[in-house]
């Protein structure tokens, strides 16, 4: 089946930074599809160009079949974007975003009334339907643009961090969302920071950085390939253990204070750590995609 | 750099969002156009108008009130269209980020600044319109030709509309509209012979009130409230037209290199 997108070689530059650097990938229909990265690795930058706001320095995208910078009106009009920013527009009540927004699909006003009381149903927010934007929580704010989002039932929806600065609840009830479009066969395309939601989400994801991609898979593939299925944290490493991990090339991060073991699930390895190593602060937990992440793309601060 | 092709009648949908957020606040915004000329024919017909009596004009004598009445209206439009696309545009580019909202579903950049163009011209039209009834209330204005103030308030609104927008793309932040304000809305506010004939200006002013233009709207505005005017007509109307064509090219420029990263 043909992919819902395509992207070839895709650059964008701009005076002296090189913000895209030959990315490539597809997204099938029906496809959750996660893109990864540290603050500036490139994820709005390519987002933005997959809905047409930023023309790419170089490279092709296909959406639906159809070149972005030729037929970008026709494929705007089939794909939601929830942008990062809130866009919302406090001049008008809740209700008339999603009518108003509507509008700009040439969508007639009688049918966007109805997907509109229909869409604030979905993200319970029917009851705040003539509140002003600037009297709604930031959970509601969110749902709102993801309303929005949909207001042309779009065969492709596209996030930029939906969640960022929500409380566990409202996240929580993204998720729920979100998981439920996915079921009804939406396709979707996700950048986060939270690699919960990315690992929750996701049916497969990149991880990009300084521009270009490292890696793809599904989570656990990534989990299984780049930290394992188990990890134990050691507190207050000592000479020994150090010594026992080199002298049996166990992968591991040596943060001074703490190490990190990535170990195969029930490895004679573990046990032996278990018993001779673990004096003071020893965490055993299964390997996440926050340790992929971190591996990756490094723990130095990037901003 | 200009896409035409990019164009369709899909901008109409921006400027009824502009026309949704209006009716919100109609009735504040009404009530500046309704008491301002009131304001002004107070000051100028009672305190002023007794110092200068009657003023000649284009080779027919008029009260100084009846003088002035046609360029309140074209300075209200002046002040609709351009504050509209300088502060009002500028929140809704910068702060509101509505625009880039926009941006997301399938309008053009073009029809979005075109949107906001013909909407600052709307509205200075709806002022323009008001004003004309307050004041034919004081019989300062002929009809049928005083209806025309109607059609040129657009044409008039489209222009400053677009310089507004032009400015609104090139200016870092808004406290500096300032700039704009002074050097460029003031002295045409003073010097379009709004409160004096500019024939009566020194010779070597004349031509810098001529590339005003305001002064070319008043100078319609005279035309069809009174009969007369000072300049060619057709010049004037060719005059606005070229300008506001080449200020919405150069605000489409200005506001993509600003919007399209």
């Amino acid at each position: 089946m043909q992919p819902i997108i395509e992207v070839q070689h895709l650059f964008k530059k701009y005076q002296d930074v090189t913000a895209v650097d030959g990315v490539s990938f597809t997204v099938g229909r029906g496809e959750f599809f996660g893109l990864l990265g540290p603050n500036g690795a490139g994820k709005t930058t390519t987002i933005r160009m997959l809905y047409a706001f930023s023309p790419p320095t170089r490279g092709v995208i296909r959406i639906f079949g159809m070149d972005i910078a030729r037929d970008w009106r026709r494929i705007k009009a089939r794909i939601g974007v929830c942008q990062q920013d809130n866009t919302l527009d406090p001049d008008l009540t809740v209700e008339q975003n999603l009518i108003v927004f509507a509008g700009y699909f040439s969508i007639p006003s009688k049918e966007a009334k109805a997907r509109a009381w229909e869409l604030l149903e979905f993200f319970a927010l029917s009851g705040r339907r003539g509140a002003k934007v600037m009297d709604l929580s930031g959970g509601m704010i969110r749902r709102l643009i993801l309303a929005r989002s949909l207001i042309n039932r779009p065969e492709l929806l596209i996030l930029d961090e939906p969640t960022t600065g929500l409380d566990p609840q409202s996240r929580h009830q993204v998720w729920d969302r979100l998981e439920k479009l996915k079921a009804s066969g939406l396709s979707v395309v996700l950048t986060t920071h939270y690699m919960e939601e990315a690992s929750r989400l996701c049916d497969r994801l990149v991880i990009v950085d300084h521009g270009k991609l490292l890696v793809e898979g599904s989570p656990e593939e990534l989990i299984l390939k780049h930290a394992g299925r188990s990890v134990i944290e050691i507190g207050g490493p000592d000479q020994a253990l150090r010594d026992y991990l080199k002298a049996h090339a166990v992968p591991h991060d040596d943060l001074g204070r703490r190490i990190i073991l990535y170990t195969p699930d029930g490895n004679e390895l573990s046990h032996a750590v278990r018993d001779n190593f673990c004096h003071q602060q020893c965490t055993f937990r299964t390997g996440t995609l926050e340790d992929v992440f971190l591996r990756l793309t490094g723990r130095e601060l990037r901003e | 750099m200009i896409q035409l092709d990019d164009i369709s009648w899909r901008f109409v949908k921006v400027w009824k969002r502009n026309l949704v957020t209006f009716q919100k606040i109609w009735k504040v915004n009404f009530i500046t156009p309704l008491l301002e000329p009131l304001l002004f024919i107070a000051a100028f017909g009672l305190g002023f108008a007794g110092l200068v009596g009657a003023v000649r004009y284009a080779g027919a004598e008029f009260s100084y009130t009846a003088f002035i009445a046609p360029a309140l209206i074209a300075t209200a439009v002046m002040n609709n269209a351009f504050f509209e696309t300088t502060y009002a545009s500028f929140v809704r580019m910068y702060y509101q980020k509505t625009f880039d909202g926009m941006l997301a579903t399938p309008l053009s950049i073009e029809e979005i600044i075109i949107a906001e163009i013909v909407w600052s011209a709307t509205k200075a039209a709806a002022a323009a319109g008001i004003m004309l009834g307050v004041l034919s209330a004081f019989g300062y204005v002929q009809y049928p030709s005083g209806l025309l103030v109607v059609p040129l308030a657009l044409l008039g609104g489209a222009a400053f509309g677009a310089i507004g927008l032009f400015f609104t793309g090139v200016i870092p932040t808004i406290e500096m509209f300032n700039l704009p304000i002074f050097l460029f809305v003031t002295p045409m506010f003073l010097f379009s012979g709004t409160f004096f004939p500019v024939s009566n200006l020194p010779t070597w002013a004349k031509p810098l009130a001529l590339a005003f233009p305001l002064y070319h709207l008043v100078e319609l505005a005279r035309l069809a409230c009174l009969g007369r005017c000072e300049t060619v007509p057709w010049l004037s109307v060719v005059y606005l037209v070229v300008f506001a064509a080449l200020f919405s090219a150069l605000a489409l420029l200005c506001m993509r290199r600003r919007l399209i990263k």
